[in-house]
């Protein structure tokens, strides 16, 4: 008999499973469980993009790609970054296509950290940047944004964080869980500190698109000074309503890009073929399409803020990606006492703030991408049972 | 309210009329008195014509047969295709009344007990009014989706649980 405690790796034993998926577990074994769990749109990916990974398959195209994936594809993307963002990348040699953003932000870890450099985690904040970066024999350094920043990294706090063994700053804005986004101004204020020092920048920028209230999303990449040391990650799972495609990407200087494909060709050879066909597509033809699912998003992510704070579960008013991020502090409880009872007194779902780092504690994650019927049933139950609390 | 935010309301509406003004308020980022303003001077209009919830009576013990007609009829000099029209439309069975292009001129849906029902509303009232050439009856059998909404099966969420 083998005891596999013994076999298995000790540093991935180590690695704690993600707090989302022991929640909705339980949640999954209860009937009539109204979720606000998700985290990918509820929209399906549009029509033409569907049809281009159809026609894909009709004409054959069924072989592997190049590793950094078509030729194609990295045109576009690099055109896209241009379009968008203002981001000049050369196609060739500074962009690659990789199976979804969480591949990118796994390799450009690997490719970058040495066992004991510390990475600083901005968080709460989605929840690979910790395992990937123990796995890799670096040092997580978690910084605890706050809601009176508005979620934002703040110069002070990274410069706190700063040691000699500092290699490498996530960016993950817009944010998951929080909603929080920086802005040019807060990008600038974190250049100011980086500038001089070795410290690269992984900039997760997957919720891009999805930012509210007028202002586009900024790169840190297009910040001056900054372009030398970010590798810029991306990919269509949010913006285009692909998450099932699994396709990302990553862009930045040539140098790293090479040592994160070479990773990359060992590892998973390319990404699906179907699907960079059909992203061609997507880049080529959906800037309408994004904009339209983003406005729908707006008036969701209004209706449920207003919600919450209407309910006394103060709202810090995101201002990215699809999430609502509410204090439950009023309550007396913690997080996942409250998501446990919500679930078995009300039989919503949602995720416990501290899944997303120990300071998300305090708060719970709610995602809007459900239909405005859904959220509002939502809300009304959530109303009870604060409510009944309260009595 | 602006241009773009009174489409977006009307595009809210159309979808749930039930929304409150409050709601749809918070939704477009304007104030409740504006938008009660709003949907009062649009009513007034006529660009908000009405409200009614779409009730699906197959799930009900009432009997109730829909069909669509096809009419072919001779315009009248000087009034076209008005008088008719208007005409039709004034019975209470023709729930919907279009002016169609192609093979005819007219397309009913009109709504009865019984197919019988149906048949006499056509012979004794549409078929004898003086412009009407012909008409062709077709029956629905079923209704899978009515202005927008899915009549058949309820929308499933198919979304796995992912951890992120």
């Amino acid at each position: 008999m083998i005891d596999y405690n013994r076999v298995l790796s000790r540093t991935t034993q180590e690695i704690q499973p993600s707090g989302i998926r022991k929640f909705f577990d339980i949640a999954a074994e209860m009937d009539d469980v109204i979720s606000l769990g998700v985290g990918e749109p509820d929209f399906k990916t549009p029509w033409c993009i569907r049809k281009a990974g159809i026609e894909s398959l009709e004409k054959g195209h069924t072989w592997y790609t190049a590793n950094a994936g078509l030729a194609a594809l990295r045109v576009e993307i690099a055109n896209y970054l241009k379009r968008r963002f203002s981001l000049e990348y050369r196609p060739k040699e500074e962009i690659f296509v990789t199976v979804g953003g969480s591949e990118a932000i796994d390799l450009a870890v690997r490719a970058l950290v040495n066992p004991g450099d510390e990475v600083l985690i901005p968080e709460p904040s989605f929840v690979c940047y910790n395992p990937i970066t123990r796995l890799a024999g670096g040092v997580p350094v978690p910084i605890a944004t706050r809601a009176e920043d508005h979620f934002r990294l703040t110069p002070e706090q990274l410069k706190a964080a700063l040691t000699p063994r500092t290699k490498l700053l996530i960016l993950p804005f817009p944010n998951n869980p929080t909603g929080g986004v920086m802005r040019q101004e807060h990008l600038e204020a974190i250049a100011q500190v980086l500038r001089g020092t070795d410290v690269m920048i992984l900039s997760d920028e997957i919720y891009a698109e999805l930012t509210y209230g007028g202002l586009r999303h900024v790169s840190i990449a297009s910040v001056d000074g900054m372009w030398e040391r970010t590798v810029v990650i991306n990919g269509f799972s949010k913006a285009y309503a692909m998450t099932g495609w699994r396709l990302g990407y990553a862009a930045g200087p040539q140098p790293v890009i090479k040592q994160m494909i070479k990773l990359h060709q060992y590892a998973i050879m390319c990404a699906p073929t179907t699907s960079q066909y059909a992203a061609v597509e997507a880049l080529r033809n959906c800037d309408d399409e994004i904009e339209a699912m983003c406005e729908q998003y707006d008036m969701r992510r209004r209706l449920l803020v207003d919600g919450f704070n209407r309910i006394g579960l103060t709202c810090f008013n995101p201002e990215g990606a699809f999430y609502a991020f509410p204090s439950i502090r009023s309550t007396g409880m913690r997080s996942g006492e409250f998501c446990m009872k919500l679930l078995e007194k009300e039989r919503v779902a949602v995720v416990p703030g501290d899944a997303f780092g120990a300071s998300g504690e305090g708060h719970v994650r709610v995602s809007y991408s459900y239909s405005i019927n859904h959220l509002i049933e939502a809300l009304k139950r959530i109303e009870h049972f604060v409510n009944e609390l309260k009595a | 309210m602006n241009e773009k935010n009174t489409r977006k309301l009307l595009e809210l509406l159309e979808e749930n009329a039930s929304l409150k003004p409050e709601q749809v308020a918070v939704m477009l980022g304007e104030k409740c008195e504006d938008v009660q303003a709003t949907i009062a001077s649009l009513e007034k209009q006529g660009i908000i014509k009405g409200y009614k919830a779409l009730i699906d009576w197959d799930k009900t013990d009432r009997d109730l047969v829909n069909a669509r007609i096809e009419i072919k009829v001779t315009p009248k000099a000087n009034m076209g295709f008005e008088e008719i029209a208007y005409t039709i439309s004034q019975f209470r069975e023709v729930e919907t009344c279009y002016l169609m292009s192609g093979g005819y001129d007219l397309a009913l849906t009109i709504s009865g007990k019984s197919f019988k029902d149906i048949a006499l509303f056509v012979a004794h009232r549409l078929a004898p009014l003086d412009p009407v050439q012909s008409t062709s009856t077709h029956f629905v059998l079923r209704k899978y989706k009515e202005r927008g909404i899915m009549m058949v099966e309820d929308f499933e969420d198919e979304r796995e649980v992912t951890s992120l």
